[in-house]
């Protein structure tokens, strides 16, 4: 896992884009894929729909609708990666997987995990994959791939079991900013409250802070305590409008990275 | 063997495959449900609300001229003489109690029928606590006099427009709401779905539905124990209770019936033994009607409580060992048992009780038989489609 690995070690203030893939149309990924690559994003986590995104507020929920109604499936996103590694002859962008168990299931949890591995994936995040039931059933074909499992801490959670998580966790943990579906604002207050307490814990893993970043000010404040963060639906929010991919996604990271002059 | 085991699961199928934002929440219920409901004072109240608020035991009433019709003896439970009309607020008071219990104050449900969404608006009103109901955008007009209900009965009704706005897609939105104020909310689920521990807890409220048949058959019959038990199944609560103390007579026969809506290959039809298989659906493994990539697909029933693409996990366990028989009934032979109860008993059964009438004539029954039918729920909600797909040829 040499990527995801390296971009740890070396580099703070960790931009990761999250995107359904199939949208706005199905053969969008790629490009969006190479926009995010130039315009400076560290880290891309591609959304693999699903019909019924439990943990997803509305912006991701609709993009998900759209993306199976174009007709994405894990079988034409994997196609789609491997024709984009091999246009860039390169594996210079870790992309992590995200997407609700039971497609994985249906394409095979093994057969999934290999084909990852062969595209140069080295983690995916599975929302509804409890550590418990990693444990116990996924863990085994997971390590044998060589894929990371990446699992979630939310305000919720007890300390204890964010040792525990942290103890099973390699490479990150994702951190849930808020009590809330995807998109969902929480007061800074209360989440600097919570950064601040995880900080204080030292754990082991490194920490990505995601839901409800959606601006410049929400990504600094998160860096102050994490590695970085993460946005979902600020960015989908904008491939839904109508100007095209290569105009939206630098103007986008650009309002993110730096001051607005 | 049938009960659920010490992990969640029955069989293959159940176990809580939660997102994390839900994990306390599940966790906490898991820790603490099998102690304050066991427990002398839950209990105690419990079983006077169920006698003096509901009206149980409810009757096991014998259909004798359907009984004659059918050459075989046809008992009708009751439970479409419930206060509220149907057997889910048998489970809205246990679970309502045991929110009070965990210090909850809004309580939040999803609806299909209407039925379950009205049981927790008026348990909330008993007792004075904050409800909100989704309910499908689509559901909200089939079923338009119980929304009326839970709005005069204080409660929030909130239509979801996601999917097929239907039972499904209300469930989606309840769980999203839960995720969202994890604090102060108790997620009240009406069928015997969801992550372990609500399976089983459902199950166990609405057991009390099997527990009366055997006294009541022993007392009518001399028997405790009939040939047949005969319950639609949607999520499958009411089946789970009819069912419950039962499972382990392996001579009594076990029907649950399934809405096949336009027939099962229609493509318009919600039968998830049938069509349906495993799968992740709602937070626990079972039968789910998807795609071959694992999209859970659209079902369709002209019974809005039975118009879900999954069923109970122990259900699912039921089905795969052999231990129940799933049959299936369409829209058509649903309305055509419920114009016949009503001729012939004067009962009007609801749409999802008429599923369960409609597997009687599948079924070659001896003379000598004990039939017990769960009858679920009553039709007044269903009166607009009775009225409107009335045949001049019944009359």
């Amino acid at each position: 896992m040499a990527l995801l690995a390296d971009l740890f070690q070396q580099k703070k203030n960790i931009l990761s884009i999250y995107f359904t893939a199939g949208i706005p149309n199905l053969n969008d990924t790629t490009s969006i894929l190479n926009s995010l690559e130039k315009s400076g994003v560290n880290l891309i986590e591609l959304g693999m729909p699903y019909s019924d995104p439990l943990a997803d507020g509305p912006v991701i929920q609709k993009s998900s609708d759209v993306a199976l109604k174009n007709g994405m499936s894990i079988e034409i996103l994997f196609k789609q990666l491997k024709q984009f590694r091999e246009e860039n002859n390169s594996y210079s962008i870790p992309i992590i997987l995200m997407g609700y168990l039971n497609p994985v299931l249906q394409f095979g949890v093994e057969k999934f995990c290999m084909t990852a591995k062969s595209l140069g994936i080295d983690a995916v995040i599975i929302p509804d994959l409890t550590p418990e039931v990693f444990e116990k059933e996924f863990q085994e074909t997971f390590r044998k791939a060589g894929i990371v499992n990446i699992f979630l801490i939310t305000p919720q959670t007890t300390e204890a079991r964010i040792r525990k998580i942290d103890s099973l966790s390699k490479l990150f943990i994702y951190v849930v900013s808020s009590a809330g579906v995807t998109g969902t604002q929480a007061n800074d207050d209360f989440k600097e409250k919570y950064f601040a307490r995880l900080q204080s814990m030292k754990l082991k893993n490194p920490l990505l802070i995601g839901f409800g970043i959606s601006t410049r000010k929400d990504f600094s404040l998160a860096c102050k305590y994490a590695q970085g963060a993460i946005i979902g639906s600020a960015y989908i929010r904008q491939l839904e409008g109508a100007k095209g991919i290569e105009e939206i996604t630098p103007q986008f990271i650009n309002s993110i990275l730096h001051e607005s002059k | 063997m049938w009960q659920v085991n010490n992990d969640g699961y029955y069989g293959e199928f159940g176990g809580a495959y939660i997102p994390e934002m839900l994990f306390q929440n599940i966790e906490n219920l898991r820790g603490n449900y099998l102690q304050i409901i066991s427990s002398d004072s839950f209990q105690k109240e419990f079983q006077l609300l169920l006698r003096d608020y509901v009206g149980r035991p409810t009757p096991l009433f014998k259909a004798d001229r359907l009984s004659d019709q059918l050459g075989t003896n046809i008992y009708l439970k009751r439970e479409d003489l419930c206060h509220t009309g149907a057997h889910k607020i048998n489970n809205a008071i246990g679970q309502i109690l045991l929110a009070q219990a965990l210090g909850k104050k809004r309580i939040i449900a999803e609806t299909g029928a209407g039925q379950h969404g009205v049981a927790t608006a008026t348990v909330c009103a008993l007792k004075g606590l904050e409800c909100i109901v989704y309910m499908g955008a689509e559901d909200m007009q089939r079923q338009a006099p119980n929304v009326a209900r839970m709005r005069l009965l204080g409660a929030k009704v909130i239509p979801v427009l996601s999917g097929s706005k239907t039972l499904k897609d209300a469930t989606n939105e309840a769980i999203r709401d839960w995720i969202s104020n994890p604090d102060d909310t108790y997620y009240l689920i009406g069928s015997v779905v969801g992550p372990h521990p609500y399976p089983d807890m459902v199950a166990r409220f609405q057991s009390v539905i099997s527990h009366e048949i055997k006294s009541q058959l022993l007392a009518a019959t001399g028997n405790e124990n009939p040939d047949y038990v005969i319950a639609c199944v949607g999520g499958g609560s009411n089946a789970a209770g009819a069912f419950f103390h039962f499972l382990e007579n392996k001579k009594i026969n076990l029907i649950a019936v399934e809405a096949s809506g336009q027939g099962i290959h229609s493509g318009k039809s919600a039968a998830t033994t049938q069509l349906g298989s495993i799968g992740i659906l709602h937070g626990s493994k079972s039968l789910v009607m998807q795609t071959k990539d694992g999209q859970v697909t659209e079902p369709y029933s002209i019974s809005a409580g039975l118009d879900y693409p999954g069923i109970g996990p122990m259900h699912a366990h039921l089905y795969t060992s052999g231990r129940a028989t799933f049959l299936s009934a369409t829209d058509q032979e649903a309305l055509s048992a419920a114009y016949e109860l009503a001729r012939l008993e004067g009962i009007i059964p609801a749409l999802e009780s008429a599923h369960a009438l409609a597997a009687l004539s599948q079924i070659s029954f001896r003379p000598q038989d004990v039939v017990v039918v769960n009858l679920s729920g009553r039709g007044d909600k269903d009166m607009a489609a009775y009225e409107n797909l009335y045949e001049p040829e019944l009359q």
